[in-house]
């Protein structure tokens, strides 16, 4: 691993973050509006497209702030602050080709703790507005949550067990010669399945679903609304970012700089997510919980027992 | 700095704690709990167990969030939106904390604490994978193995619709008859 990050990494992770969650919305804004109109727009339409995500949050700052009877403001001030924050939390043991702000001896623990946070702050979301179709979202989120645990934790694991250790630099060490999505294909995309749960994203959307009107951020208005939508991409870039540590050798690749290497990887896995959104319909609750609970729990320990024994093997 | 850390965690531990008993509002008693043992998972990292910390953080987040959910679910009022309290039984309840307060103060005080024998070890995550696991591999895994069992068995037993119910008296519908569809094909 690399020498010891500066200081001023800590700063410029957040920025960094949010630019790239802004550029992702952006691409997704374009994508649909490309699909509403069924014909690809000219460039300055696409620029113009490209800023909207940019545009909702300052009108959103802007906008009077809505509040609902008797809501529990601090539980939903706390949730809708806490998804930004853990989605930060968790990046902390991102590397950006071969240094992350901090390494972390435990840094696979960490993210998933930290993803775990975000948990709780769509609850608390939900909850606090005093409102039926908001706590219907938490509610969904917390009850989908355990299903997408399982697989995802296991899937985390198994990149652990790879490189025998918990450290992120280690497990991208690891992947010098061979990435692991090569021999734990399994796992990675039950990871990305799980991630895209985890920002419930895509196919996983319901918690915050039309049907609900909005569900856990349906309520929210001004500032309290940017934070929580806001982190939501944020969770989705950090979850899409670290499957390149985990699954796709991190910084490792010819030619270009490790740094580069990362960008490049993360920007594909992200362009997949956002068009596996538009591709695909969002899964009914019941039916996914089944298939992870049946399926992919069972094929993750599966891909968990061959890789140990590769390991232990080696 | 360590030092400074310790006290603002501990501080917030027991004020979060206290405020458990003081809110009137299931979820805020819940994650007021939360907050509390998240300070103690940092206070715990702060002992250079990073790893017992950070699992502590992971498990209690989980934990808590699913808690807020029953602890809701099964109050008295619907859906615990009305205010309630956690304190029941004043006198008794004071009594037995003052009991078990002293005699944790008094062991703390008399207890001979021993002085550290050897150094710290240089990865604290891997002695307390060998100290654990290392020679009682075996015991884990049954023991683990019987838990599951018994979550198993203790929903089988509490789901009101048995094999019967789902493939008929004979058992030998090919389709389940289930309420709601799944995920598997059926």
């Amino acid at each position: 691993m690399g020498e010891r990050t500066p200081l001023w990494a800590v700063f410029v992770l957040p920025a960094l973050l949010v630019g790239a969650a802004l550029v992702t919305a952006g691409f997704d804004a374009v994508l649909a509006a490309g699909a509403r109109r069924g014909r690809p727009g000219s460039l300055r339409e696409t620029a113009v497209r490209a800023a909207e995500p940019g545009r909702q949050v300052l009108r959103h700052l802007v906008q009077q702030p809505r509040r609902t009877r008797a809501s529990d403001l601090p539980l939903a001030r706390i949730g809708a602050g806490l998804l930004p924050v853990a989605a930060v939390l968790a990046a902390v043991v991102l590397p950006l080709g071969f240094r992350s702000v901090s390494d972390l001896p435990e840094g696979i623990v960490w993210f998933n703790a930290m993803e775990a946070l975000a948990w709780a702050a769509v609850w608390l979301a939900g909850w606090g507005p005093n409102s039926t179709l908001s706590l219907i979202g938490g509610y969904r989120f917390l009850a989908q949550g355990l299903a997408y645990e399982l697989p995802h934790m296991l899937a985390i694991t198994t990149a652990a067990l790879g490189a025998e250790s918990l450290r992120v630099g280690e497990v991208v060490d690891a992947q010098a010669g061979l990435w692991f999505v090569v021999w734990m294909p399994v796992a990675f995309v039950i990871y990305l399945l799980s991630a895209m749960a985890m920002a419930f994203w895509g196919p996983f959307d319901q918690p915050a679903g039309r049907d609900v009107a909005g569900g856990a951020g349906g309520e929210l208005s001004g500032a309290d609304r940017v934070l929580f939508l806001g982190g939501r991409w944020l969770l989705l870039v950090v979850a899409a970012a670290f499957s390149v540590p985990l699954f796709l050798g991190g910084g490792h690749g010819p030619l270009l700089p490790g740094w580069a290497w990362t960008v490049l990887k993360t920007a594909t896995v992200l362009a997949f997510l956002v068009g596996v959104r538009r591709a695909i319909p969002t899964v009914r609750i019941e039916r996914y919980l089944e298939l992870a609970w049946v399926v992919l729990t069972p094929l993750a320990i599966v891909q968990a027992l061959v890789v140990a024994v590769v390991v232990l093997n080696r | 700095m360590d030092v400074a850390v310790f006290w603002v965690l501990a501080v917030l531990a027991v004020v979060c704690g206290v405020m458990v008993f003081r809110f009137d509002s299931m979820a805020r008693a819940t994650f007021s709990l939360l907050a509390s043992l998240l300070c103690v998972g940092g206070l715990v990292v702060l002992l250079g167990l990073d790893y017992l910390g950070i699992v502590i953080v992971l498990m209690m987040t989980i934990e808590m969030a699913i808690m807020a959910v029953f602890m809701v679910m099964y109050m008295m009022n619907p859906a615990g939106l009305m205010p309630m309290t956690m304190i029941h039984n004043k006198k008794g309840a004071a009594v037995v904390c003052g009991l078990v307060f002293a005699l944790l103060a008094a062991g703390i005080l008399l207890a001979p604490w021993p002085a550290r024998r050897g150094k710290a070890p240089a990865d604290p995550t891997m002695d307390l994978g060998m100290s654990l696991m290392g020679p009682q591999m075996l015991t884990m895994m049954t023991l683990g193995m019987a838990l599951f069992a018994t979550i198993v068995a203790t929903v089988v037993l509490a789901t009101r619709r048995g094999r019967y119910d789902r493939f008929g008296d004979d058992l030998r519908a090919r389709r389940a008859d289930d309420p709601v569809r799944g995920g598997v094909g059926r």
